[in-house]
């Protein structure tokens, strides 16, 4: 699970309290800021995976959310249930995803980027100009928050648990995932591709996996954002939003299951603290990633290695 | 009517893509003697058009002194700075780190000018008169002749210096085997940062020729860095001038698919010519297979 030990679980399961507990404290803004939060942190963990374990630059995450969201949007505007729609988008995003990593997985690491920088473009483009289906610029309004059975999600704080329990699950199934045999072979490839191919691991079923599960996060990230703001617009899901998502991995720390959720707070709240600065925010953060990237490479999780004893050093 | 309407979009599309080749050149440059995938290449051509400005309406000096000086501060602060203080950090630690960096350094510089300097275009002075040629009874903007021209000689000294200067050779050498080059007692840091240097002189020209069509904006980088990837791809990374074909040829599908087939999907003609690319012939039209 996300951490082999016994207090390791322990503070996991304080952590998510805590945080169960956040609408009981917090004004609707702050709650809104945290929900936005889970729901990047949900995107930038797919992204981990492609990224961070995979090894593969991919700067289509915006894309995959955006697949989510339109899907979602345009499924329950036909009438069907809030979970349904949810999965159907995030189906059409696992879709896309295997439809893109298999011409990605031809090239190497330096075109691959390209491509889903492409692929992200593309899409931008056909969220913005087919205005029958995705109304263009003006985007698509009037997205309603779920009611499942005799609950009603549509209060700002009741979505926000949804927003945390879907999150959370989500998390839990992918850290199962990664400590699975196939998460020890997607990091194998990490490592040496070379090695892991002789060793058994089939490369190519690898990677396209690790791109379609990324994608299928993305999508149940984008799923969760529409009914969050109720409305969507094609600027939400542009190349700026993967490069966001892209930093959030880098920022918090590569290849670590915790890396994203720091990452995502850290992308979110920080521009919100630092407000005051209005535009100058958006220099000192670009300047704070160089600085990141010269000094801290592992990330801001690695800070806290630090204070940890030495044989902790390297568990994933 | 239509042979004419052909030719001006020709015309058109070869005067764009020249000055896409001359960042996607520099492009494949830096990937060939420091692996280093620069995505502030689009920057890289923002801020020299903006040191024109400066130095021209801020600081009042004469057009031709104030685009020598914007190429002086390109080659020191986008060549040996960036070399210096981010690259050399950063060569052994992989093509990642440098992507991200890459990518931070793109972001500070555009939104450093956004908010130090203006959100809104600025303009800037007419290269080339407005006054259409006419050659064999059609009319050519001479705006786009004019930039042709200016790319083509740019890059025709580009390929002298590569070719006939010292320099130019010990270059090749370091593009082609950096530990090679090291062994026969090639200075091979120093030739990285005459690599940086070139690069920043080769997007300071662009930035001449394409602020007065684009006008001077902190987010003309984006596109442009786009386009320059697209060609350095599509051209294929380890053959210099395969980035020249590579610009052409995007700068062609641009204007042929803006005029025939739709403006809503311009860039994504040439994007499809990539992928199209990359799927038949990963390397590159011109580019060498490389093994492992």
């Amino acid at each position: 699970m996300l951490a082999a030990s016994r207090a390791g679980r322990a503070s996991l399961w304080i952590a998510l309290a805590l945080l169960a507990g956040l609408p009981l404290v917090v004004p609707d803004y702050p709650l809104y800021l945290a929900s936005l939060t889970l729901i990047y942190a949900l995107a930038a963990l797919g992204l981990n995976l492609t990224l961070g374990y995979a090894g593969q630059v991919s700067l289509a995450q915006g894309a995959f959310m955006g697949i989510g969201a339109y899907g979602l949007a345009l499924f329950t505007a036909q009438g069907v249930p809030f979970l349904l729609a949810l999965a159907g988008g995030a189906a059409l995003a696992f879709a896309c995803g295997l439809l893109l990593g298999y011409p990605a997985l031809k090239v190497k690491h330096h075109s691959l980027a390209m491509v889903t920088m492409g692929f992200n473009i593309i899409a931008f483009l056909l969220m913005r100009n087919e205005e029958w289906l995705t109304g263009g610029s003006y985007g698509l309004s009037g997205i309603p928050r779920p009611r499942l059975g005799p609950v009603s999600f549509a209060d700002d704080r009741a979505y926000y648990l949804l927003v945390l329990a879907v999150t959370a699950s989500v998390a839990a199934l992918a850290a199962r995932m990664i400590h699975s045999p196939w998460g020890r072979g997607l990091r194998a490839i990490r490592e040496n591709e070379v090695r892991a191919e002789v060793v058994g691991v089939n490369l190519r079923n690898y990677k396209l996996a690790a791109f379609a599960v990324g994608a299928l996060l993305g999508g149940i990230a984008g799923g969760l954002f529409a009914p969050l703001l109720r409305y969507i617009d094609p600027h939400a899901f542009s190349l700026e939003r993967s490069i966001q998502l892209l930093l959030m991995v880098v920022v918090g720390g590569l290849g670590r299951f915790s890396g994203p959720l720091i990452g995502a707070v850290v992308v979110t709240i920080l521009p919100e603290i630092l407000r005051m600065t209005q535009g100058l925010y958006l220099i000192l953060f670009s300047g704070l990633i160089m600085l990141l990237v010269l000094f801290r490479p592992q990330g801001l999780i690695a800070l806290g290695d630090l204070f940890r004893p030495a044989s902790a050093e390297g568990r994933r | 009517m239509f042979l004419q309407d052909f030719l001006q979009l020709t015309i058109a599309g070869l005067a764009a893509g020249a000055i896409y080749a001359l960042a996607a050149i520099g492009f494949v440059l830096l990937w060939q003697t420091s692996a280093t995938i620069n995505f502030a290449q689009g920057e890289f051509v923002t801020l020299p058009a903006f040191a024109v400005v400066f130095f021209s309406a801020v600081l009042g000096l004469p057009f031709p002194l104030a685009v020598l000086a914007a190429l002086v501060v390109s080659a020191g602060l986008l060549g040996l700075a960036v070399k210096r203080l981010l690259i050399d950090r950063l060569l052994d630690r992989g093509v990642l780190a440098i992507v991200i960096a890459t990518l931070a350094l793109g972001l500070f510089i555009r939104y450093s000018l956004q908010q130090l300097w203006t959100p809104l275009a600025l303009p800037f002075p007419d290269l080339f008169s407005r006054a259409p040629v006419r050659i064999l009874g059609v009319a050519i903007s001479t705006e786009d002749l004019g930039n042709l021209g200016a790319a083509t000689l740019a890059i025709l000294g580009l390929h002298l210096f590569l070719r006939r200067t010292r320099t130019g050779a010990a270059m090749q050498a370091v593009a082609q085997n950096r530990t090679l080059a090291a062994t026969l007692g090639i200075d091979v840091s120093r030739m990285i940062a005459a690599t940086f240097v070139l690069n920043a002189v080769l997007t300071g020209i662009a930035a001449v020729l394409i602020a007065p069509v684009y006008l001077v904006k902190y987010d003309i980088g984006i596109g442009l860095g786009i386009k320059a990837f697209y060609a350095a791809i599509i051209g294929g990374f380890n053959r210099t001038f395969g980035a020249l074909a590579g610009g052409l040829v995007v700068g062609l599908a641009e204007s042929y698919a803006g005029a025939y087939v739709s403006t809503q999907y311009r860039d994504a003609f040439s994007l499809g010519l990539l992928i199209a690319v990359l799927l038949w012939k990963p390397e590159g039209l011109l580019g060498l297979r490389e093994d492992g």
